[in-house]
């Protein structure tokens, strides 16, 4: 039954809630281990049948994309009934039926800056979970000076020609589509910059992924030789691409801080605390025998309470029509700051229960540790380092200049 | 959570900020310091008064202006920009509120309306050690007859070298360590046998010691239930310290904001210091922190107003921020400045002194640590 949204608060809440406890499968309602989680696109296997359902059931309503519009596929919500959304589904313990980077960085911007056609083709298709996006901007000599930008595109009349290679795509061996920054002009730098989209499996396109230190291979090297693609591909201007580009990374860093790079929920992964009177050890009255960790402990769990109390308070501003620029470099700063020193702590509190690496003898919460740990070391690297993040915050905000 | 002030708050903030500003810059302190009054003041006092800043969370049936604590933190966070000394914390929100929660009708109708008229100022003499330990106390009070007679002897205690009236925090049941057996007392400053000993501080503001040499209590001097003065303390406490903390966030905002115009007056190599990395990266840092601690305290203060069941735990978080931010200011201001920095004729050594004081009283950053540790069952 197709849903029809009451203005009034309350009636859209009973609705709601009426609607996920219809259309919410009991499986659903669960914490959801990694191997679960559903990326979408045409390799998309759903290893847990119900989440393909969930996944239609809500991009039926447009609700993977509350707040877009409807004549794209979104559910055409308010930022206040998204919120209600939002709630109803904590409240049951529904999971997110669909992780995407279409949802969370490219769609706002092609909502932005594409043109009609290009909303009409692309914005339903991620809605609906059926196109996976990977991003490709960083490249082996573009990294957080990203405007260095080297890979070519050539104006070949019926089409553009690329050449060239990303490095750090996200997930580019699992996506269909990219949404790529390209260098269109060389004589000029961020003015020489245009965004393009093309299929992953066009010829020429080769991903490699890259190994990390957690052991895990998120990340891609991504070639791209004498791809071919179509002109009504290219978003905005030509040369034009540089603020598409900018607005997309507001939207990368928000999306990374708010999702707190993960959380222990449902992954079999313990709190901080609760590692540490596991292994540390407390006394009569359930206090950590080891007193100096104990202190970090409270240190860091304060900083994590400022740190959320902070984005409370910038949403109620921006809310209230406040000010609140460039809150967003702050947190993506802080928010990494804040998940490696988690990280840290937990490594500590672990011991040698924190030291393994795979196979029998270690707890699986703990090994999960161990491996968040190392990647938690790209938080203050990926998606503006945090000593871009202080220059952002020191020019932008404190208005400090340059060497003149 | 209310993050966000009303207009009435936004007001208030806006006189006490020009107020301070105008009447009670550095410039006063180092006055008064220069003059030996020891943070003595008693013509800002009256205009405190005047402005109605005793009275802020005073209900209107005992002549205050009754308003919230989040409008009193403004008025503390003004204070603190400036580091003015006044009996504001000590006074009107420490004793107002310790009379408000623990008071009789009859002692509310006698004290109330002249602490918002600013006749009367009150103390809170609690600690006995050098470190803050609400607990800890041993001052005995004895039962005689009509009253209680109390021995014992009290540290630093704030505006204790000025104060009317001492709010006595002694021992009428157990021992020291004890949280039950606690008990609160008025006691006047011209008791007999209470000395009061007046102490020059580093931060110019100056505190006292006090000694209880078998002073007499009448019962109608009891604040609260006998052996139940914990009960209105730690609330009690826990409202100072939020308002303890917003005047540090004050005092870190106003270092800050004189650190960051330095940056970008100040020239070395030909460049403006703001113009280095190494230094712009720390004031993105100071930045970060403040943003973080003035969360902290908005809701700390918002908290206390809605009456929220989380207050202990917000207090605690404020002062502790409050605490490691003021002082990671405070220190960058100095070597910000370099060596006028580091002299007497600069303000920067002024809040770097003041910030040692603010951290110490009420607790520490590491009482608080430990409060919180406690309170999240660790």
């Amino acid at each position: 039954m197709p849903f029809d949204a009451p203005s009034d608060p309350d009636a859209f809440r009973e609705k709601v809630r009426g609607w996920l406890e219809e259309n919410c499968p009991e499986s659903m309602r669960t914490p959801m281990p990694e191997d679960e989680v559903v990326w979408g696109g045409r390799r998309e296997k759903f290893k847990n049948p119900d989440s393909k359902v969930w996944l239609e059931r809500m991009a039926n309503e447009g609700w993977t994309a509350p707040t877009w519009p409807k004549e794209y596929g979104g559910g055409g919500l308010s930022r206040e009934q998204a919120k209600v959304l939002e709630q109803e589904m904590a409240r049951i313990g529904a999971r997110t039926p669909l992780f995407s980077f279409g949802l969370w960085m490219f769609g706002p911007a092609l909502i932005e800056f594409g043109n009609e056609e290009q909303k009409k083709r692309f914005l339903p298709d991620i809605v609906h979970g059926k196109t996976r996006w990977c991003q490709g901007y960083s490249e082996p000599g573009a990294g957080s000076d990203l405007a260095g930008l080297q890979t070519k595109c050539e104006d070949k009349g019926d089409h553009y020609l690329i050449n060239g290679q990303k490095v750090w795509t996200s997930y580019a061996n699992e996506a269909d589509w990219i949404f790529c920054l390209v260098r269109t002009d060389n004589t000029v730098k961020h003015e020489g910059i245009s965004f393009i989209l093309f299929d992953m499996e066009s010829e020429g396109v080769e991903t490699r992924p890259i190994k990390l230190i957690s052991g895990s291979s998120p990340f891609c090297e991504t070639f791209f030789s004498d791809v071919k693609v179509p002109k009504d591909q290219l978003v905005g201007e030509v040369n034009g691409g540089w603020k598409i580009a900018k607005r997309l990374l507001q939207h990368e860093r928000s999306s990374i801080s708010a999702s707190g790079f993960g959380s222990a929920r449902g992954t079999g992964m313990l709190e901080l605390e609760e590692y540490a009177k596991i292994h540390v050890g407390t006394d009569g009255n359930g206090k950590l025998l080891d007193g100096d960790l104990r202190g970090r402990i409270a240190d860091h769990q304060m900083y994590t309470k400022a740190f959320n109390l902070t984005v409370q308070r910038s949403q109620q501003q921006a809310k209230a029509g406040q000010e609140v620029g460039h809150t967003a470099s702050i947190i993506k700063y802080a928010a990494a700051k804040m998940n490696q020193d988690k990280h840290e702590l937990m490594i500590e509190a672990l011991g040698t229960e924190g030291l393994g690496w795979e196979g029998e003898g270690f707890d699986r919460g703990a090994k999960m540790v161990t491996r968040g740990w190392l990647r938690s070391k790209g938080n203050s690297i990926e998606g503006g380092t945090s000593e871009i993040n202080l220059n952002v915050v020191s020019k932008r905000v404190l208005g400090l200049r340059d060497h003149q | 959570m209310t993050f966000v002030l009303t207009e009435d708050q936004e007001m208030l903030r806006d006189t006490a900020v020009n107020f301070t500003r105008d009447e009670l810059p550095v410039k006063h302190l180092r006055a008064l310091r220069d003059a030996g009054k020891n943070g003595v003041d008693p013509e800002a006092r009256q205009k405190l008064a005047e402005l109605g800043f005793f009275g802020v969370l005073i209900p209107e049936e005992y002549d205050g202006v009754e308003m919230s604590m989040t409008a009193f933190g403004q008025v503390m966070e003004a204070q603190g920009r400036t580091l003015a000394s006044t009996p504001l914390l000590q006074t009107a929100c420490i004793g107002a509120s310790a009379i408000l929660l623990g008071g009789t009708e009859a002692q509310k109708k006698e004290w109330l309306p002249k602490i918002a008229a600013g006749e009367v100022t009150t103390a809170l003499a609690l600690d006995e050690t050098s470190h803050h330990n609400p607990a800890g106390v041993a001052t005995e009070a004895e039962r005689d007859g009509q009253g209680y007679t109390l021995n014992g002897a009290k540290k630093y205690v704030q505006d204790g070298h000025h104060a009317d009236v001492f709010i006595v925090v002694a021992r009428t049941f157990g021992e020291a360590g004890d949280s039950h057996g606690l008990t609160l007392f008025l006691v006047p400053r011209d008791a007999k046998g209470l000395t009061v000993q007046a102490l020059n501080t580093v931060d110019s503001h100056g505190a006292a010691h006090l000694t209880l040499d078998g002073v007499h209590v009448d019962d109608s001097h009891v604040l609260g239930a006998a052996d139940k003065g914990m009960d209105v303390l730690e609330p009690v406490l826990d409202r100072g310290r939020i308002a303890l903390a917003a005047e540090m966030l004050g005092s870190s905002l106003a270092a800050f904001e004189m650190t960051h115009e330095y940056m970008q007056t100040r020239k070395q190599f030909g460049q403006l210091i703001g113009s280095f990395q190494a230094l712009q990266h720390r004031a993105a840092k100071m930045f970060t922190e403040l943003e973080l601690t003035t969360s902290c305290i908005t809701a700390a203060l918002s908290a206390v107003d809605s009456q929220r069941n989380d207050i202990a735990e917000l207090a605690s978080l404020a002062k502790a921020r409050a605490s490691e931010t003021v002082h990671l200011v405070s220190n960058e201001t100095v070597q910000l400045h370099g060596g006028i920095g580091m002299t007497d004729d600069h303000d920067s050594g002024f809040y770097m002194k003041r910030a040692r004081v603010q951290e110490a009283l009420l607790g520490s950053a590491s009482f608080h640590r430990d409060r919180y540790a406690k309170l999240n069952g660790y």
